[in-house]
């Protein structure tokens, strides 16, 4: 009963925030626009969670998805260009797309097999390719960004009134939700990070699951930079720095353990749309961003302190 | 070897009393009316076999457990020791197993720790103060320390004299110590030795635990055994000898809990030969036939579950073949040792063993998704039905299958490891410890456990520390003693004096 309330709680707060930001501006915030707005807004940061949410359940944690935004942006969108040319056509942007794509893919697997093969702990091989994926995206096109004027469907189009980016979240969703519940890769993750010897011991192999979960992040991650290099029509070197922090906020808001073997993808995406219509409903109020910061970061410490309580009264139980 | 014949040494007032004391731990009664006493100037060896109340009884004199009943004395004095600190207070002093020193600290730093002396300004360390004394310190006893090493360079011989010198930098008349010897080189061991007769010259009480009983000829002076909780002899080292300590240690009479055998041993089934691991198995070569319980007896860290855990692909093999149905099998890792129909009940059940905050289904199928059609799909419907049967069929207590792991009582956890291992249908299964922690009502169900499945034709290594247990379910009984099988008995052609014999004494 009481894990039933506890992972309610995320959910009520957004309820309660939806409900008081209607209540105060039913004009601008209560409208369908501004829903796929914030809905759009958060489809970058939403994907890429959903991939987070999995290599934290794990146990783990990966540092460098921004940078690995950014250099995906930049290898796609350089790609791109080299075929295409400046008004890069249909073909060269599919081309692009899928290398950039492909891009997050490498690099997650890069910090899965360090991770693995290396027995390395996450949090220092992530903090080292976020260096490097960082660096790297500098060097491509010497600190400059490439603007890629023609490439607006992932993240400008609409198909039925709905923004493509939104319904590529939900897809991303329902797929972080399928694996995670109906896949032994999903089955393995909890077991993995709720205890990595026993899971050992089960026959599970944990060097082979972790790389997958760590690649499977880096997809999520190259398909976000697709959708943001589309919203912005460029790719810059300096995309998503801190992004990482933002991302691991939101799946801890969800409820995910930091110490592994607990989080779910409905948390993580309440967790996400949380701090989205959080800043939506500041900037509607005109609140600053500044006081928006420190808001999130009361949320952030709530919501864990919240649940560490809930938790703590079950056990006494 | 030889036995040096105690010294009636020193001033043998009593150093220490313990009268009376009791604990229990939930349904378990780990000590029962226990009273022990130890004399300034001995070496008081107090024996027993895992589980009889030593350490127990050691942690109520260390303050870290509360008796419910029971009084200590120390130097004639009532204490009430109800923390460590007002233990160590008392002239108390330990040394486990586990060393308790700060490893990235000097020599120097760990003696003193929480004792520094103070430099010349307020809120400073006098090092050069702290380097004198632990010079001074050492050299009374002629070890050979520097004061600025740090402890993680030492030897684990040289930590245990930095744990002694700290325990007399905080003027300890009663030290008791743990297993000192189980990780000690042989030359560390004779040095130990020294040290600890110079500790009883100085007049104080030695407190020493210890599986290793031709240790105990040499050194003690005195004799305690514990056994099931309570202390059934204590006598002079002079008027015993190690026969009659194993006959006190193990004792007791075969409850007639454990079932009747009447299981037909049919054709073997799993053949290991020279059988070596990097964690130090020796050449250990052994077979199980359909049907056999086979019992696997030794001390604490003479590789019982290392056999095992080479065996399950857990330590990397250095040499040995596992032949399983009359076929080779090659396993390097859980994985392959699971799909070659072998299971492992790990000793350690929290550590690894279970996903605890998990659902008990999830345990349960954790190594069979593939087993149950699962293997590219999760059917979680279908998969709760199936973890409810496995565990219903060996009556696992729980709200219901879903429910947390850590709900579970200790007893149904074990129970849990069983459905899983159940469900994956091994034809070998190795149960390591099966029995530890959980109390007498859920162990005689896992003895009927372990004879129903060998009636199904299973051949299972039994691997335990009590040997009651062992006498009443297994067929034959091999014995390691320091990574080597020394012993391979049937069981009703040998007595539990005999193994232990062959488990604890250095043949020369």
């Amino acid at each position: 009963m009481s894990k039933f309330i506890r992972q309610l709680l995320p959910f009520a707060t957004l309820t309660l925030l939806i409900a008081a930001l209607s209540a105060l501006e039913p004009d601008t915030f209560l409208t369908a626009e501004n829903f796929l707005n914030v809905l759009s807004r958060s489809s970058v940061n939403g994907i890429i969670a959903m991939g987070m949410t999995a290599v934290i359940i794990s146990g783990g944690i990966d540092l460098s998805v921004g940078s690995m935004m950014a250099l995906a942006g930049m290898v796609g969108a350089g790609v791109m260009l080299k075929v295409g040319g400046p008004d890069a056509g249909g073909a060269a942007m599919v081309v692009g797309t899928g290398v950039g794509i492909g891009t997050g893919l490498l690099c997650g697997l890069l910090n899965g097999a360090l991770i693995t093969k290396l027995k390395l702990p996450p949090f220092i091989v992530t903090l080292g390719t976020m260096s490097a994926f960082r660096g790297t995206s500098y060097i491509i096109n010497n600190s400059k960004m490439y603007d890629v004027p023609t490439y607006t469907f992932l993240g400008q189009a609409n198909v039925l009134g709905v923004p493509v980016s939104v319904l590529i979240l939900a897809l991303v969703v329902l797929a972080g939700f399928f694996v995670l519940r109906y896949t032994p890769l999903g089955r393995y993750t909890y077991a993995i990070g709720s205890n990595r010897e026993a899971a050992f011991h089960a026959g599970v192999n944990v060097d082979r699951n972790l790389i997958a979960i760590y690649g499977m992040t880096g997809l999520f991650v190259g398909l976000a930079s697709m959708i943001q290099m589309s919203r912005t029509i460029s790719a810059q070197p300096t995309a998503g720095i801190s992004l990482e922090l933002d991302i691991i906020a939101a799946v801890v808001i969800g409820g995910a353990s930091l110490s592994g073997g607990r989080g779910t993808v409905i948390g993580t995406i309440v967790g996400t749309l949380l701090i989205s219509f959080l800043r939506n409903g500041c900037t509607l109020l005109g609140i600053s961003t500044n006081i928006q910061l420190v808001v999130i970061g009361a949320i952030i410490i709530g919501a864990v302190a919240l649940d560490q309580l809930a938790r703590s009264k079950a056990e006494a139980t | 070897m030889n036995a040096v014949q105690p010294q009636t040494a020193a001033p043998s007032g009593t150093a220490l009393r313990m009268q009376g004391i009791s604990k229990r731990f939930g349904p378990v009664q780990a000590l029962c009316d226990v009273s022990f006493a130890a004399r300034a100037g001995t070496v008081h060896a107090l024996v027993g076999e895992n589980g009889a109340g030593k350490s127990t009884l050691m942690k109520i004199l260390a303050g870290v457990y509360q008796p419910d009943a029971g009084s200590v004395e120390i130097q004639g004095r009532p204490q009430t020791l109800a923390n460590p600190a007002q233990a160590i207070e008392a002239g108390v002093s330990m040394i486990y197993q586990e060393l308790d020193l700060a490893e990235q600290l000097t020599v120097a730093e760990n003696i003193f720790l929480g004792a520094e002396p103070q430099g010349p300004l307020p809120w400073t360390v006098s090092h050069h103060q702290m380097a004198i004394q632990t010079r001074d310190l050492a050299r009374q006893y002629d070890f050979d320390l520097d004061p600025a090493t740090r402890v993680e360079d030492l030897s684990t011989g040289d930590c245990q004299i930095v744990e002694i010198l700290k325990a007399l930098r905080r003027n300890a008349s009663i030290i008791v110590m743990d297993e000192p010897t189980s990780s000690l080189s042989e030359r560390e061991t004779v040095r130990l030795f020294e040290v600890v007769r110079q500790l009883r010259e100085k007049g104080l009480a030695i407190i020493y635990i210890s599986h290793r009983l031709e240790e105990i000829i040499e050194l003690a002076d005195e004799v305690s055994v514990l056994r099931d909780g309570q202390l059934v002899h204590s006598e002079p080292m002079a008027q015993l000898d190690i026969p009659q300590i194993v006959h006190h240690m193990v004792g007791r009479e075969l409850n007639d809990y454990f079932p009747a055998r009447s299981v037909e041993v049919g054709p073997t089934l799993v053949e290991v030969s020279d059988l070596s691991s990097e964690a130090g198995i020796d050449n250990v070569g052994f077979d199980v036939r359909r049907g056999e319980i086979v019992g696997m007896a030794g001390l604490v860290g003479a590789g019982r579950t290392e056999v095992a855990r080479a065996i399950f692909g857990v330590d990397k093999k250095t040499s040995g073949r596992v032949i399983l149905n009359g076929r080779e099998l090659n396993i390097d890792s859980p994985s392959d040792a699971i799909a070659s129909g072998i299971a492992l009940l790990t000793e350690d059940r929290k550590r690894t063993g279970l996903c605890l905050e998990l659902p008990c289904s999830y345990n349960i199928t954790l190594p069979n998704l593939e087993q149950i059609g699962m293997g590219s799909l999760i059917k979680p419907t279908q998969e709760v039905r199936i973890a409810k049967e496995a565990g219903e069929r060996i009556a696992v207590k729980w709200a219901n299958p879903e429910a947390p792991t850590d709900s579970l009582s200790g007893g149904n956890q074990q129970k849990l490891l069983v459905a899983r291992w159940l469900l994956a249908n091994s034809t070998f299964m190795i149960f390591d410890e099966p029995t530890r922690g959980i109390d007498v009502g859920a162990k005689a169900e896992v003895y009927g456990l372990l004879n129903t499945l060998a009636q199904q034709g299973k051949a299972i290594l039994f691997i335990s520390s009590e040997l009651p247990e062992l006498f009443g379910v297994a067929d034959r009984i091999l014995v390691m003693r320091r990574g080597k099988l020394v012993g391979n008995l049937v069981t009703k052609e040998t007595t539990p004096e005999q193994v232990m014999h062959l488990a604890a004494v250095e043949e020369n």
